[in-house]
């Protein structure tokens, strides 16, 4: 009964497998965009370039002063986030008032930038990243061989999703976020200082993606345009999550892992449009996405 | 050879009229390099690309017949829009007398179309696709450094030869990686093997891994890399991750270049087999350009392609001085009369396709032990002699060979 498509069921789980671990990171890319969105109603096209940028300060860190990849975990988003807050402060803040078209716009301009500069200085092969030697090897779990780092990327992903969770659900400085997103002059009038919570919040986002590309860096090839790649899809999965909705893009990232993942083993030629497939459909359907509210 | 370039001069005589003259036209030699500076073929090709060219002007001398020898070099971005809108360009109101280099298929067959039109030479060392000298090969053009068939049956046939008889493959959805994949399974059945199974991955594709879970279960003794550049890195780097190459399945990178290897790493690649049409550590001489090549390059080593676009320099410029034109018709028959010695290829001819027949070398990359610094990546495992190499002329179905032979009266493979 299980076997489908001449597929046997041990190589589905396989595939399954795989799909969670691409979905880990399309939910914590998608968890920084939604939450810029929802706070600050930017559109944040950066987004891939601020990921390729966390995988290269890890490398960057290898190569010139030896620091290895726990450390890099921490320090590169916090590098990166501090890029991050000197784009908002200098120039992001500029656009608040004005349609989103214009951040869009600003944002997607600044990705070219930061990429152009990077493939300039380090070309487009990328570099090599090993491997953290305590994440080597792998577990054999009878239908596949699962390599322990893989296991480790969607454990840290789930980790990352639900500590943001939780700091905006349940924490009081979640709740005044929560309650800048509704109504930010309501909030000022009750002393809280909106706009620093904004710079810290899309620092935070900033962090998320850099985040992201530290836990990439070993897998993937670590190339000035490897978030280029990614960032469409993750903006898809925004919009089928629902803009700015935190837990949808969270639950959206995992699920359109998964499918993209079934999709390889049944029709591979279409794994790259089943994404835009379903988010044609969503928007059909339902125009403010899964989890969104209309507004 | 000699009846063909007769027949092709007879041609032009005819055709080309006022133009015709002798010597150097509007003054100046102009080489336009015309290649990816800053997608995913830059750093096998690119920048390096022009340095080499450079080099091959400075030690030709700077000027040929007493007229100064220009390089100019523009970013075709890997679309065939891009590079023919630049082409024209160069041609119509900049005096380029050659464009060179040229990666990327669909933008080497455009270029293709627009440098015979217009009869300016086109020197390609870059793109892959045999259909350059093939249905699509011109008077004016050379195919230099390698092409997909070439590649394809050399590791094709050498794998099954060591015992890899069954094959999956791995393969870009497009028509470079569908054309790579045809010319290696059929190397592979010709040489006995059998090809269990393909996939056919988006492109460019950052996940492999599931690709690569099928190919391990198909039991294929070979997975072959129908891709190339990024895709190509990707799918190494994650065979490993998997267990896949340690678990006694092997890689035949289809379409490897040095550069990739560098990217990836020894201990990633070691063992994976390729063909190369050049290795900077062959012998003396390679060693001696590459290392001249390096001090320009901040000590990277060149891709084949690399030390290939500055033999076909050299060799184009050697065939305006015994040409005494830089008409591209007779300078590229010259180029076809005179033969190729030097760093990059010995006793080597380019045929009257345009195709650049050389001996290529069977690879094997190093363990990292084995390796002993930055760029010491190959082991030559055995040469594959040019007529090995490259797909015969008659099968490549050129026009003009096919007309030449009706002309003379001759087979088609009957010219050198």
């Amino acid at each position: 009964m299980f076997e489908l498509i001449g597929i046997p069921p041990q190589a589905l789980f396989g595939q399954l497998l795989l799909g969670l671990i691409n979905g880990a990171f399309y939910a914590v890319l998608s968890l920084g965009l939604a939450l810029i969105f929802g706070l600050l109603n930017i559109i944040n096209f950066t987004h891939g370039a601020q990921y390729m940028m966390g995988a290269f300060v890890a490398w960057l860190m290898l190569r010139y002063a030896g620091i290895g990849y726990w450390p890099s975990l921490i320090v590169a988003p916090v590098v990166v986030a501090v890029v991050g807050i000197v784009i908002e402060r200098l120039l992001l803040r500029r656009l608040y008032h004005l349609d989103h078209l214009y951040g869009l716009l600003l944002t997607f301009g600044l990705a070219l930038i930061i990429e152009g500069t990077f493939r300039q200085i380090y070309g487009i092969s990328g570099q090599p990243y090993a491997i953290p030697k305590e994440l080597s090897g792998g577990y054999d779990l009878g239908f596949m061989f699962l390599p322990t780092y893989r296991a480790w990327v969607v454990l840290a992903s789930l980790a990352a999703c639900l500590g943001t969770w939780l700091l905006i659900e349940k924490t009081r400085l979640g709740a005044y976020l929560r309650a800048g997103t509704e109504n930010a002059t309501l909030v000022r009038a009750f002393g809280v200082n909106v706009p620093v919570m904004v710079t810290l919040t899309y620092g935070f986002g900033v962090a998320l993606a850099a985040f992201a590309g530290v836990l990439a860096a070993p897998i993937y090839s670590v190339n000035p345009l490897m978030g280029s790649n990614l960032i469409i899809v993750v903006f898809a999965v925004v919009v089928i999550g629902g803009m700015g909705s935190i837990l949808g893009s969270v639950i959206t990232g995992y699920a359109l892992g998964l499918i993209e993942g079934l999709t390889k083993v049944f029709y591979p030629e279409a794994s790259s449009t089943v994404i835009f497939i379903i988010m044609a459909i969503v928007l059909l359907i339902k125009p403010a996405g899964l989890f969104g509210r209309a507004t | 050879m000699r009846l063909a370039s007769g027949v092709l001069g007879a041609v032009f005589l005819l055709s080309a009229g006022p133009a015709a003259a002798q010597g150097i036209s509007n003054d100046v030699v102009k080489l336009g390099v015309l290649n990816d500076q800053s997608g995913v073929y830059a750093d096998l090709a690119g920048q390096g690309s022009v340095v080499a060219a450079q080099m091959a002007v400075e030690d030709f001398g700077g000027t040929v017949l007493g007229k100064t020898i220009q390089v100019v070099s523009a970013d075709h971005q890997n679309k065939p829009d891009v590079g023919s809108s630049v082409a024209n360009q160069w041609i119509d109101t900049e005096q380029v007398d050659a464009i060179v280099d040229v990666p990327t298929s669909s933008v080497a067959l455009a270029i293709q179309e627009i440098t015979r039109r217009k009869n300016v030479a086109h020197l390609n060392s870059t793109a892959a696709t045999t259909d350059l000298t093939g249905k699509a090969c011109s008077p004016t053009a050379v195919h230099y450094t390698y092409d997909t068939y070439a590649l394809a049956n050399g590791t094709g046939r050498a794998l099954v030869q060591q015992g890899g008889d069954t094959w999956f493959f791995i393969t870009a959805d497009y028509a470079f990686g569908h054309n790579l994949e045809q010319n290696t399974a059929e190397a592979v059945k010709k040489a006995g093997g059998k090809v269990v199974g393909a996939v056919r991955a988006p492109f460019p594709n950052n996940d492999f891994s599931s690709f690569l879970l099928q190919a391990q279960a198909s039991q294929a003794k070979v997975i072959g890399l129908a891709n190339a550049g990024g895709d190509t890195i990707n799918s190494i780097k994650q065979a490993r991750e998997f267990g896949i190459t340690q678990a006694g399945q092997r890689l035949a990178g289809l379409l490897v270049f040095l550069s990739d290897i560098h990217s990836l790493g020894l201990e990633t690649t070691q063992g994976l087999t390729l063909t190369t049409g050049f290795y900077w550590d062959k012998d003396d001489e390679t060693r001696e350009w590459s290392k001249r090549w390096a001090e320009r390059m901040n000590g990277r080593m060149p891709t084949m392609v690399q030390a290939g676009v500055y033999s076909v320099v050299m060799h184009y410029l050697n065939a305006i001085k015994a040409a005494g034109t830089d008409d591209a018709k007779t300078v590229v028959a010259k180029m076809k009369e005179m033969p190729i010695n030097d760093f990059f290829a010995k006793n080597a001819r380019i045929r009257q396709d345009g195709r650049m027949v050389h001996d290529m070398y069977l690879v094997q990359v190093k363990g990292p032990q084995e390796s002993k610094g930055a760029w010491d990546y190959y082991n030559i495992l055995r040469t594959i002699p040019g007529d090995e190499a490259f797909m015969p002329m008659e099968a490549g179905n050129c026009p003009l060979v096919q007309e030449a032979a009706t002309k003379n009266g001759q087979p088609a493979g009957g010219a050198r």
